[in-house]
């Protein structure tokens, strides 16, 4: 029940609301426990609410790092292929 | 960025159970980790995590999910309230099947019509304000991701003056029920996997805690693949190297403050109380009453609801499973009287339930 799923602004509109986009659902949400929040943005929505607005540099920043780990992973698992044989 | 399909990547999702592997091997001992979110655990059984897991590391399912740790006697309140002339009942999905003591809301729905499934709380106000004949009761059920939401609609509600909008509080905080299994000896825990959407709001400071007072680990995860893999190897390095932090994995909508407006709302219209939860007792400040202000809008009161027995099915053994002390598949029931399509305890109703995700997904032994 504490699912949210994120989504693209394509909008603002009255009342502290936005038109936000998930894959190919688009519905109106209210932008009241988030600041400062613009079209192209992506937030975390649940029940009707934006929770968050998501962090791009965090999220890049982590993939990157992720990426990484599976390049470094697999450099060993041939370095012991190549001990081993 | 999408924020979805780049988290779910199986070659860095690889790479990371590698890693997890070899973090795993500089463990002293075997350890249990649980993951106390209901979301967390539809994901890890999704993606066969456990086949994955080093031997030395065992996931257990924590009490995350708000439809299985909402006792009997509260869905059999809410039930009473749907056979009262003129009375609606609103709720999420996951509540309408989940059984009381004899019935369910579903059941009930069949003859009295008046039982809703929301999507927004604020559908409640809508409804309420376009029907003034008929009296509207939100079922407040969730955890902190739900309550701001919840919250929000009793405020409105409010500013409406609304007269025919009422409320039944439910809603439940996660820290004081990581608490309470930690002062339980029959539980032991090596370290927790927080869930990234509760503390979305509340912030990762709730749980320092559990670092400074119980000296375990807890890492702040999301929902995909490779963020639970993540949050693993994090667990699994600080228990190697004898350490216990707090850590944010979800650094994407994670902070150690959390949402400081929705916290706001919280605190305006809802105050900490004790709760019953099922299978766990009552849990001192692990729940939200509302604050005077707003005490008009309680259903107890307005509706002198009837004090109901706590009544668990004979056999059911979803209250251990919510402490993480049976796994769902360790009941005598799982799969053979319970299942998703004839359930009889709440953690093979509920969508995040660990017995349904252990049955949908077939996690063995």
């Amino acid at each position: 029940m504490c699912l949210a799923v994120p989504g693209e602004v394509l909008e603002l509109l009255p009342d502290n609301m936005a038109r936000v986009q998930f894959g190919q659902t688009i519905i109106a949400i209210s932008l009241t426990f988030v600041e400062a929040v613009q079209p192209g943005d992506f937030v975390l929505a649940h029940s009707g609410f934006a929770l968050t607005l998501l962090d791009k540099e965090e999220a890049a920043a982590q993939l990157a790092l992720w990426h990484d780990v599976a390049a470094i992973m697999e450099e060993e698992a041939a370095a012991r292929a190549a001990r081993a044989s | 960025m999408k924020y979805v399909d780049e988290f779910r990547d199986a070659h860095m999702a690889r790479g990371l159970v590698t890693q997890l592997h070899a973090a795993a091997a500089a463990l002293p001992r075997p350890v249990r980790i649980m993951e106390i979110c209901g979301g967390h655990t539809v994901a890890i059984c999704r993606n066969g995590l456990h086949a994955v897991l080093p031997d030395n590391v065992r996931l257990v399912s924590g009490p995350g999910c708000p439809v299985c740790v909402t006792p009997s006697s509260l869905i059999d309140a809410a039930i009473w309230l749907a056979q009262q002339p003129g009375v609606q009942v609103f709720t999420f999905g996951d509540m309408l099947r989940v059984p009381g003591s004899t019935t369910t809301l579903a059941q009930v729905n069949e003859h009295t019509h008046s039982v809703q499934m929301i999507y927004s709380p604020l559908q409640v106000v809508q409804y309420a304000g376009d029907h003034p004949d008929q009296r509207c009761v939100l079922l407040g059920v969730g955890f902190e991701t739900t309550a701001p939401m919840l919250a929000a609609a009793v405020a409105q509600a409010a500013e409406r003056t609304l007269p025919n909008f009422f409320y039944v509080s439910a809603g439940k905080m996660t820290p004081p029920v990581m608490r309470a299994l930690l002062q339980d000896a029959g539980v032991a825990l090596d370290a927790f996997i927080a869930p990234g959407h509760v503390t979305t709001v509340i912030g990762a400071a709730a749980y320092q805690f559990i670092a400074d007072e119980y000296h375990k680990p807890c890492v702040v995860a999301g929902f995909e693949v490779c963020d639970i893999l993540d949050a693993l190897v994090r667990i699994v390095r600080q228990l190697a190297r004898r350490e216990q932090r707090v850590e944010i994995e979800y650094t994407r909508s994670v902070t150690h403050a959390g949402n400081l407006k929705a916290q706001a709302l919280l605190a305006q219209v809802f105050m900490p109380c004790a709760t019953a939860w099922r299978g766990l007792g009552v849990i001192p400040h692990s729940g939200y009453a509302l604050q005077p202000a707003y005490a008009r809008y309680d259903a107890h009161k307005a509706f002198a609801l009837p004090v109901v027995e706590e009544i668990e099915p004979a056999g059911c053994r979803c209250g251990e499973v919510l402490r993480g002390v049976c796994l769902p598949y360790e009941c005598g029931l799982f799969g053979k009287g319970c299942t998703p399509t004839r359930p009889v305890g709440p953690c093979m109703v509920s969508s995040e339930g660990s017995c349904g995700a252990y049955f949908r997904f077939g996690v063995q032994p």
